[in-house]
């Protein structure tokens, strides 16, 4: 599915990622996990075109056999064209619209392309109100799904926290995208809404979705992933299923601190 | 109770500052040139109107039942205030010429001109976040597009005010193309100097625009076909009806004209609020990266938001140069960018009610200012106000510019701050 080659992105003197290799199967959840600053998010960062590698190669392969090579798209292709959607670390939501506006605006392309370069929507001409009909069915559905039909209504910057991030996730889904990469869902969340979330993200993997994650929280990764990449200083250091990745020595040196440093 | 009486001295230290010279001190004509002449009353009565005024203040402020307030204050504005006030404004807006008095039809016009300007610009500044501060440019090119359409091809005013419209749009993404990649600030410099930049080419660009001196005889407009003469010939809207001809008609034409216009701008505005297009302009003024993320190509998008304010800028322009028949490198000044900001910051940035409400006060308000100054100037003969009473009407900006700190301290998200929803869920 997503094969990330040889991957490296410097920062001036620093190198974030260096030599990077790891493959994301379709239908799995593959964590990627880390100490911090071990460049997790850089690595997101460069999936889904907020940074420019400066070598290497991201292969992004559609279950229909479509190719695409992500690290040169335009960030906003990678969403539209490309299929991958993403959420952020610090939840970015429209916070002053609506929770249904927002995820109307995550249908922006497919709406768009039903208004007829917009003059004939303004008319009210066209096959505008059937598309929105099904941008509405959609974003009812995934309201569903996450609990917030009551909700609708409200501004998404007045929702509770964990439900914020529920919305977030929601909304990367109306793109209809074959992977999603989910930068640290769990942060912040009380144990219930931990698990309300491992549920969403289960369900999310049946209906044949990808994802991509980095997590802080073992107990999530460890749940939910099938496929578990550790890096450490820009270097992946192991790459395993979780049990694998839980027994490796290697692992437990860079997260508990190596035993030869004192 | 001690620490108001403070504030409310340090207030009056400083108003005493600011009036004692501003007022306090009058230039007169006397025998030998100028003489300089003491008015200490006057600047005694509004230095202590500044120390009541903050003393009153704080006590009204301190009163008991604070916190209760500030969660009334935070609670979103009903809609219903909306449902009545716009159709009375509209109302209002349609039957303003029957008063017959062409003084108010000119205000009016004036007025829905800043109303226009002020939705234009309200796509550009409450919509999609993009700080315009050269607004006037997009205005100057549509009167100066008209103006030389007609002066060099013969162009009529419905043939070129569609043209008007589509070359300030064609420069608004022209502008937009190099400086749309630019956030905030930085935008708003680049936007203030492209507004100067527009302005000085209509000075300096003598051969096309025969600078300073402006276009003159610039075309009216005419009513399919019919003219607004004095001359009693067929093809005149008074010859055409067999009615007396009277210069008020032209004057309560482009009263409509302008009124339609404006109304064309907001009907466009709300419509494409509740298409994707809108909606995306409004979630790139919340988030620009996320929208990034969601597949939005945000450059076009900026580039749409951009180019359909300057488009009614363009058309507010045409009629301003078809009103004016002429135009003038005067007219677009930085003042004018400024004004419209206001309007839309003032009426609250989004809201198209808000906007037209605060283009009534800021434009059509300060007119009333002036002659509510002069009819009080004339009414004070007493010795206290000697030489007050006569320039009252030039403090109008003082009071206006008061009113608008008091506005933005009460109200600081403007005059209706409450957003509607794009789409409702049922």
């Amino acid at each position: 599915m997503l094969t990330v080659s040889d991957l490296t992105m410097r920062f001036g003197g620093l190198t974030a990622v260096d030599g990077l290799t790891f493959q994301a199967r379709t239908g799995e959840v593959t964590a990627v996990i880390g100490p911090n600053g071990a460049g997790k998010t850089t690595v997101f960062n460069c999936v889904t075109g907020f940074y420019r590698p400066n070598s290497g190669g991201i292969e992004l392969l559609h279950p229909h056999g479509a190719r695409f090579a992500l690290e040169r798209m335009p960030g906003h292709r990678i969403a539209s064209r490309a299929k991958v959607a993403r959420t952020f670390q610090n939840v970015r939501l429209f916070a002053g619209m609506t929770v249904l506006e927002n995820l109307l605006v995550a249908q922006h392309n497919t709406l768009m392309a039903a208004t007829g370069f917009g003059v004939m929507a303004v008319l009210g001409l066209g096959r505008y109100r059937a598309a929105e009909k099904a941008g509405m069915d959609k974003a009812r559905v995934w309201l569903e799904r996450i609990g917030l039909v009551d909700r609708a209504n409200d501004p998404a910057g007045s929702l509770p926290y964990g439900a914020q991030r529920r919305l977030e996730i929601a909304r990367a889904m109306c793109i209809d995208p074959v992977m999603l990469c989910l930068d640290e869902p769990a942060a912040g969340l009380n144990p219930r809404e931990s698990e309300a979330l491992n549920q969403l993200l289960l369900s999310i993997r049946a209906d044949g979705c990808s994802l991509l994650l980095i997590e802080h929280d073992m107990a999530v990764v460890m749940r939910i992933s099938d496929h578990i990449v550790v890096l450490d200083h820009g270097k992946k250091i192991s790459d395993g299923t979780p049990a694998e990745v839980r027994a490796d020595p290697v692992v437990i040196a860079a997260y508990l601190g190596e035993g030869d440093d004192e | 109770m001690k620490s108001a009486l403070r504030d409310a001295c340090l207030s009056a230290a400083i108003a005493l500052g600011l009036f004692a010279p501003m007022v306090g001190l009058v230039l007169d004509n006397g025998d030998q040139g100028l003489v300089l002449r003491g008015r200490p009353i006057a600047a005694a009565v509004l230095v202590a109107l500044v120390f009541v005024g903050r003393f009153g203040m704080h006590l009204w402020a301190d009163r008991p039942g604070k916190e209760a307030r500030a969660i009334r204050a935070s609670r979103v504005v009903p809609a219903g205030v909306n449902k009545f006030v716009a159709p009375i404004l509209l109302g209002a807006a349609i039957m303003l010429p029957l008063t017959g008095s062409r003084y108010y039809v000119d205000l009016g016009t004036l007025v829905l001109t800043y109303v226009m300007l002020g939705w234009g610009l309200n796509i550009v500044v409450g919509l999609a976040g993009l700080l315009d501060l050269g607004y006037v440019a997009f205005y100057a090119v549509g009167a100066y597009a008209y103006a030389l359409l007609a002066e060099t091809f013969g162009l009529g005013f419905w043939t070129c005010l569609p043209l008007a419209g589509i070359l300030a749009a064609f420069w608004g993404v022209l502008l937009g193309f190099p400086v749309l990649r630019l956030r905030g600030d930085y935008l708003a410099i680049v936007t203030l100097a492209f507004g100067e930049i527009i302005r000085v080419l209509l000075i300096n660009w003598v051969s096309l625009t025969h600078g300073p001196n402006g276009i003159g005889d610039i075309p009216r407009p005419t009513l399919f076909g019919l003219r607004f003469g004095m001359d009693d010939g067929d093809d005149t809207f008074a010859g055409f009806f067999g009615i007396e001809p009277q210069t008020v008609h032209r004057v309560i034409f482009l009263y409509y004209l302008i009124f339609a216009l404006a109304l064309l701008t907001n009907w466009v505005t709300l419509r494409l609020r509740r298409l994707p297009l809108g909606r995306a302009w409004e979630a790139l003024r919340e988030d620009e990266i996320a929208c990034r993320s969601l597949g939005i190509n945000v450059t076009n998008t900026k580039l749409t938001a951009f180019a359909t304010g300057a488009l009614f800028g363009g058309l507010a322009g045409a009629f301003f140069a078809t009103r004016q028949a002429f135009v003038s490198p005067e007219s677009f000044t930085f003042i004018e960018s400024a004004t419209v900001l206001a309007i839309v910051v003032l009426g609250g940035l989004g809201s198209q009610l808000g906007v037209a409400l605060a283009a009534l006060v800021m434009v059509g308000g300060l007119e009333m200012l002036r002659d509510l100054l002069s009819t009080i100037g004339e009414q004070m003969g007493s010795a206290l106000f000697s030489g007050l009473a006569g320039d009252l009407p030039t403090y109008r900006m003082l009071i206006f510019g008061l009113a608008l700190v008091v506005m933005m301290v009460l109200r600081p998200r403007g005059l209706v701050s409450g957003r509607t929803a794009t789409a409702v869920l049922r």
